[in-house]
């Protein structure tokens, strides 16, 4: 299997012979059809009632309004196209003004929210977004016109799932706090009611707050009163940092885990941060081992493949799943951010294990190559080992905490029984969102 | 303004026109893009993506390299793929950044080429266009590059323009088998269900089939090279398949080209939108087996000799709406998602054009070539 001897970029490499400062070098990028992953257009149409308008070029427009179309949300959705000619006669603000104005009067009501999209074009070009947002809100002032940004060439500064993650809060006007309210932000979807997390939260009397709970737009708004807003994935924080700037509010940072030392940690910091007591999770812990436990009766010594777009830390869980008898053989990720001591753990404990790029050219056809069975973890990998046999979620699912990982142990074991048309499963863009495929 | 929607989606963009016309010729495609060119052509342009593996790639542009001008990482990537993929070719285009800082694709090409000892050429998309303009670049280019000098062949044809962006997959096999029903030996299908191999060949053509506006280009310099005559128009329907294949007969004779589509009534009975090569044999086809007059709206580049008196070009989303609204034909046949900006009381007859709806209506594309389009068009 390995071509590490013939190619110029092989698409694996040892965990043993890996830099986490850098696992694969960059180069050209495949795109592989696992589309479970949400964009932008998704995570904005969270806001209640929100109208997404995107200006930009006809080639980027084009995903993001079929992104609109297949989630049947066509008719919250926008463009103003940009050419060659406005990119150089100095009109690109008048235009989007334009644009925008001309949009809106065409709708048949005023949305209580406007997304506006620009993309990196606009950014290279110097635009001056607040100068649009600013006079759009002069000529609409019942509209909150919220600045978002389509800007994958800045990606490897912020990111814009991190940044969008963070927009969306962006209509949101200040309320007086309130001690006994907390949110949940920067998530895509609802976090496991059975986690210890929102037991904690709901058990103390808490108030929760998360945007995907919000069915209007005053459900929303109530989101600001939030004392507390609690992260757990990467690209959460910004929301966080965010809305602590603008309205006062705590932001607590718990990164979702797969390592029970750092949950517990984090749900010491928690319940410091609500002032309550601290829970005894004894049996927590012994309903997640005795998952593990059972799923490892079921899986043996099968080989595993973990994916960096099932969990936000793939080789964390690799090495929760290794120091539980599992046999994990391969993780398909390009860094290992955060992860320090699962990678160096790895390293040393489990050398063999080969970490894939999910990008690398030469991934082209690995799904048509002959492969043992093998159980996934996350779409990607599903695709490349060409498995049904896989757990089919997205940023963590959801899942939180020692639940967290009882309910991937019995994902797993459910997995590795009953196959899934993995065909139709990859083939629907932003998980949990409805599609007409 | 011509450059805003309300609500319907825009047409796939020039880079995916240029990766659909090479998807099967065994090049590699390299689109100097940052990220979402790659994610919209293969989920959204792209219906062979799962099922035919092909090498087209994004060069993963970062704001440093942008801004720092840094042309030689994509030179260097290029050439690494291409070590590692073995290509026939390569060819590079440009996304909306890349025109932004200016990069020199000729230049590009001609350095990649010379370090991988590969045939390279540059195609000038920029992501502002549509796939029309990129597929016609593209299919320019790669008979350009490979067409040969060969003996001809009496009664061989080339089709041109063959993409699944304006056609169903499988839409080669009905104009091959309606070929050579007819007597003609097809030499290629550029580019659906063909190889480079026989693009080498069409030069031995002796008339080439132009079945989208993306298509006519390539003719253009096949007749000009080799003095192939071309015909355009899509064998769509009962009737109008026979009378296609008849003036196909003539134009070799004759050495003459021929806009076939274009002799259909320009009526405002049924108005057809979409591509104008498509639209216009269906107009072409709807006349001959139905007796009922047709107009067709362009909503992309096109050429006006492929259109008739009556027939329009159009753009813009609201100019459209105009259109349809002020002449509220009997019926108007297009991609569904159309549908928004028709009047209710307008019939509305669905036929899903992948350049536009992309997956949405997929499974209801269905094959019309040599067809009785009664079912369609119920």
């Amino acid at each position: 299997m390995s071509d590490a001897l013939t190619k110029d970029r092989p698409r694996e490499i040892r965990i043993a012979d890996a830099d986490i400062g850098g696992i694969f070098p960059s180069g050209l990028e495949y795109n592989p059809p696992a589309r479970g992953m949400w964009n932008i257009v998704h995570t904005g149409m969270l806001v209640p009632g929100a109208h997404e308008i995107f200006a930009c070029a006809q080639g980027c427009l084009r995903g993001v309004i079929l992104t609109a179309a297949e989630m049947f949300e066509l008719d919250r959705m926008s463009w103003i196209s940009v050419s060659e000619e406005d990119m150089f006669d100095g009109t690109l603000e008048s235009d989007i003004i334009d644009g925008v104005v001309e949009i809106i009067e065409r709708l048949r009501f005023h949305p209580p929210v406007v997304l506006l999209y620009l993309s990196c074009i606009h950014l290279f070009a110097g635009v001056d977004f607040e100068m649009i947002t600013d006079e759009l809100s002069k000529r609409f002032e019942d509209i909150c016109f919220v600045d978002c940004y389509m800007t994958p060439t800045m990606r490897t500064t912020v990111s814009p799932v991190m940044k969008m993650s963070a927009q969306i809060y962006g209509a949101l006007k200040p309320l007086p706090l309130n001690k006994r309210a907390v949110a949940i932000v920067g998530n895509d979807r609802k976090t496991d009611e059975d986690s210890e997390l929102v037991r904690i939260i709901r058990q103390n009397g808490f108030t929760l707050y998360d945007i995907s709970y919000c069915k209007t737009f005053d459900d929303y708004l109530k989101m600001a009163e939030a004392s507390v807003n609690i992260s757990y994935i990467p690209t959460g924080t910004l929301a966080g940092e965010t809305l602590s700037e603008r309205f006062g509010a705590k932001h607590l940072h718990i990164p979702a885990s797969y390592s029970f030392k750092t949950i517990k940690e984090n749900y010491k910091a928690l319940c410091k941060t609500l002032d309550v007591d601290m829970p005894d999770f004894s049996e927590d812990i012994e309903k997640a081992e005795q998952a593990l436990s059972d799923a490892l009766t079921i899986i043996g010594d099968t080989p595993i493949a973990i994916d960096y777009t099932a969990v936000t830390r793939p080789f964390e869980l690799a090495r929760l799943l290794c120091e539980h008898g599992f046999n994990v053989s391969y993780v398909v990720a390009d860094s290992a951010a955060n992860e320090s001591e699962a990678f160096e753990w790895l390293k040393i404990n489990n050398p063999d294990l080969l970490i894939y790029s999910p990008v690398n050219v030469n991934m082209l056809e690995m799904p048509d190559e002959e492969h043992e069975k093998i159980l996934a973890i996350g779409q990607k990998a599903a695709y490349y080992f060409a498995t049904d046999n896989f757990v089919n979620i997205i940023v963590g699912g959801g899942y939180y905490g020692f639940s967290g990982i009882r309910k991937i142990a019995d994902l797993m074991a459910d997995a590795f029984v009953n196959a899934k048309d993995r065909k139709e499963k990859l083939r629907l863009k932003g998980m949990g969102c409805a599609s007409c495929l | 303004m011509k450059n805003v929607s309300r609500i319907i989606p825009c047409y796939a963009a020039d880079t995916s026109g240029v990766c659909s016309a090479l998807y099967e010729l065994g090049g590699m495609t390299v689109v100097h893009d940052a990220s979402g060119c790659n994610s919209t052509y293969s989920t959204h342009d792209e219906p062979r993506w799962v099922d035919m593996k092909s090498n087209i790639y994004i060069s993963a542009l970062t704001e440093l390299d942008a801004i720092m001008g840094n042309d030689e990482k994509l030179i260097n990537d290029a050439v690494s793929a291409g070590h590692d993929k073995a290509p026939e070719f390569i060819t590079v285009c440009g996304s909306p950044m890349p025109m932004m800082t200016g990069v020199d694709f000729d230049a590009v090409a001609h350095e990649i080429q010379s370090k991988s000892g590969i045939r390279t050429f540059p195609l000038h998309t920029n992501g502002t266009h549509s796939y029309i303009n990129g597929a016609s670049e593209a299919f320019l280019e790669i008979v350009r590059e490979y067409a040969q000098p060969c003996d001809r062949v009496e009664n061989g044809v080339n089709v041109l323009g063959l993409t699944p962006l304006d056609f169903p997959l499988g839409a080669d096999k009905h104009i091959k088998k309606w070929l050579g029903d007819n007597g003609f030996e097809c030499i290629c299908t550029l580019a659906m269900g063909d190889s480079l191999e026989n693009v080498k060949k069409m030069a031995s053509a002796a008339v080439s089939l132009v079945v989208s506006y993306s298509g006519l280009a390539a003719a253009q310099l096949l007749k000009d090279r080799y003095g192939i005559p071309f015909v355009v128009g899509v064998p769509y329907g009962l009737e109008f398949p026979y009378d296609l294949a008849g003036a196909m007969l003539v134009s070799i004779e004759s050495r003459e080209d021929s806009f076939y589509c274009a002799a259909h009534g320009g009526s405002n009975d049924i108005v057809i939108i979409g591509e104008s090569v498509s639209a216009a044999s269906l107009a072409c086809a709807i006349e001959a087996d139905r007796n009922v007059k047709c107009s067709v709206l362009s909503p992309l580049p096109t050429d006006a000799r492929i259109l008739a008196d009556g027939d329009s070009e159009l753009y813009a989303e609201e100019d459209i709406e105009r259109y349809i609204s002020q002449r509220m034909p009997a019926a108007v046949i297009a991609d569904p998602l159309y549908k928004y900006i028709v009047p209710k009381k307008v019939k509305f007859i669905n036929l899903p054009h992948f350049a536009f709806s992309g997956r949405c209506y997929q499974k209801h594309m269905k094959n019309m070539i040599c067809c009785d389009l009664k079912e369609i068009l119920r």
